[in-house]
């Protein structure tokens, strides 16, 4: 188990690292110089040397490099050229309304998709069967900025029943802001709900024709009995797993969504600092959730093995 | 039986909109590119038989021509994907446990790290937003996913007695991934090509809708319902439309990839998810 573990954090460090570098290489390669975009025509030299000091512009590649990696470990994402205050401080705000956002989204894509796909395994072949699955390939193909916008349209402008963008904030107290989240995470949970769904019923499916699931019927379980005291607890692993990865398409799905109902959240941020060419933002941010993609998958992978003792082999 | 009823819904599907594509080539109902502002906003009647838009264009000629955009950005992109990764799965296969197969492999997982479209976004913001710096981002993500599928199916192969004969006869490890694994792997790369090619109009669409995509004089289903965004509220059928086209494409593409896994390949069935 120890060897599996650290091999893993071998990989993992070895990915953030190539990941940063490819990061950090992408806006090496823009043109332009943040330092005279700031300043304006009439920059003296000097002054405009000092500012690109300032802002960890000068120095050799590798200097600018470390100095940016070295500060992120130490919390501090660099300041942003439009703004004029730190990254750090920036993600932060916006953090409050982005990482909530996933986690709900996350939350109602499992409660939706385990009675659904438990449902439909437990129905094969059956009218519900088929309708589940054939509601999964809607779900899968619908374009969840489109599903958001007709949301909006029924629920904000029709019946009224929501607002059509916008964040009312933490401050306005937790329901108030929990209800501005809700429309943009259901957007967000569905294509994720199918996909879940359909993992859930055949993965069940599949622990369902297991050699153990026909002695808990020979014992004489029903095939209710042992589908949920045997076949679901197994059935679950390919699941977590799907669920695990599912984090990064929410992160990125977020970034679109948030954009729909024009919630202040980091996607928004991501927007807004690529139209002002403010790249050191978008830099810091595409690292941050990157890096937190990563990690998450990192401790599924130890999850499942802790799971399933069979899986620290292929370490 | 079902197999064949997804095949044929999803084959017509996508067959509707090809057509719809080739056809805007030779002939739309109005040009996309006049613009007819004392036909505004106009909603769906027997001259726009889907309405018109905010420049009082007819948004079914700018639905055929968005097509046009939408398949040749996932055509391209499914295109890169394949010409890489197959390539290098099959290598990786070939030189099962080698350093180039371990090199391969790590690549693929680093890809694999990055959730696609943040990787899309930073691409098009820092080397412009356009059609091909889109196609070039979703294709990047298409490489590692063809790879895996390619290098794992080769092991099996590989193990197979005709290629022990061709081992034999003295075929090199090129000539037998040409000649032997290559065309015993085509089934799986067309129904993951579908796969692959519905999951690109979804990303085109997508990064058109944030403004990454296509560029104005180039009509895209993406930027349709992002133009549509502040004026549907008003006049649903301008987000509704361009919607429905992605959801109708994209759902023929997965139904037509489910039934031609059926049919090429009934054991992988149970296999695939």
């Amino acid at each position: 188990m120890l060897r599996f573990v650290l091999g893993r954090l071998v990989s993992l460090t070895l990915s953030l690292f190539v990941a940063s570098v490819v990061i950090f290489l992408f806006v090496e390669v823009v043109p332009g110089d943040p330092a005279a975009y700031m300043l304006g025509l009439n920059a003296q030299e000097d002054t405009l040397e000092a500012l690109r000091e300032q802002l960890g512009l000068s120095g050799t590649l590798w200097e600018r490099y470390s100095s940016w990696i070295l500060g992120m470990l130490q919390g501090d994402f660099g300041t942003s050229y439009t703004y004029r205050t730190p990254v750090a401080e920036m993600i932060a705000d916006r953090m409050w309304i982005s990482l909530p956002l996933a986690l709900y989204a996350l939350a109602l894509s499992t409660l939706i998709a385990f009675p659904a796909g438990i449902w439909a395994a437990s129905k094969r072949g059956s009218l519900v069967d088929t309708g589940i699955m054939g509601l999964t390939q809607l779900g899968v193909a619908i374009p969840n900025f489109w599903f958001a916008m007709l949301m909006v349209l029924i629920f904000a402008i029709n019946l009224r029943w929501f607002s059509a963008g916008g964040f009312a904030g933490w401050e306005a107290g937790f329901w108030p802001a929990m209800k501005s989240l809700t429309l943009p995470a259901i957007a967000l949970a569905l294509p994720q709900a199918s996909i879940l769904a359909r993992v859930m019923r055949s993965s069940l499916l599949d622990t369902l024709g297991e050699d153990y699931i026909r002695t808990a019927r020979a014992k004489g379980l029903t095939r209710a009995q042992a589908l949920w005291r045997h076949a679901l607890r197994n059935a679950l692993i390919p699941v977590l797993t799907i669920i695990g990865l599912q984090f990064s398409f929410l992160i990125a799905g977020g970034i679109i969504i948030e954009n729909v109902f024009y919630l202040p959240g980091l996607g928004r941020m991501i927007f807004q600092s690529i139209a002002a060419r403010d790249l050191i933002v978008v830099e810091s941010v595409v690292m941050l959730l990157v890096f937190a993609v990563i990690l998450v998958n990192f401790a599924v992978d130890i999850a499942y093995a802790v799971v399933d003792p069979r899986l620290r082999v292929r370490a | 039986m079902r197999a064949s009823r997804n095949l044929w819904l999803g084959g017509l599907l996508t067959a509707v909109f090809s057509l719809a594509a080739v056809i805007s080539f030779a002939w739309v109902p109005y040009d996309v590119t006049k613009l007819d502002i004392g036909a505004k906003l106009l909603s769906p009647s027997w001259a726009h038989p889907l309405g018109t838009d905010h420049f009082g264009r007819d948004i079914l000629s700018m639905i055929m021509v968005g097509a046009r955009t939408s398949i040749a950005v996932a055509i391209v992109a499914v295109g890169i994907g394949m010409a890489l990764g197959v390539p290098l799965g099959l290598a990786a296969a070939a030189r099962k446990g080698s350093l180039l197969d371990e090199v391969i492999m790590r690549g693929n997982d680093l890809i694999f790290a990055f959730p696609s479209l943040l990787i899309a976004i930073m691409i098009t913001a820092v080397f412009g937003a356009s059609a091909v710096n889109a196609i070039i981002a979703i294709g990047i993500f298409n490489i590692p996913v063809f790879a895996r599928l390619v290098r794992g199916a080769a092991l099996s192969l590989w193990t197979r007695d005709f290629v022990l004969a061709a081992r034999v006869s003295g075929k090199g490890p090129v000539r037998i991934s040409a000649e032997h694994i290559l065309p015993n792997v085509t089934n799986l790369l067309i129904v993951q090509g579908t796969i692959q090619f519905s999951l690109g109009i979804l990303a085109e669409a997508a990064l058109s809708y944030v403004g990454l995509g296509a560029q104005p004089p180039l009509p895209s289903w993406g930027r349709m319902l992002a133009d549509a965004q502040t004026m549907f509220s008003f006049k649903p059928h301008l987000a509704i439309f361009p919607g429905l086209a992605i959801l109708l494409t994209v759902l023929g593409l997965n139904l037509m990839g489910d039934g031609l896994r059926d049919l090429l390949d009934p054991r992988l069935r149970r296999a695939q998810r």
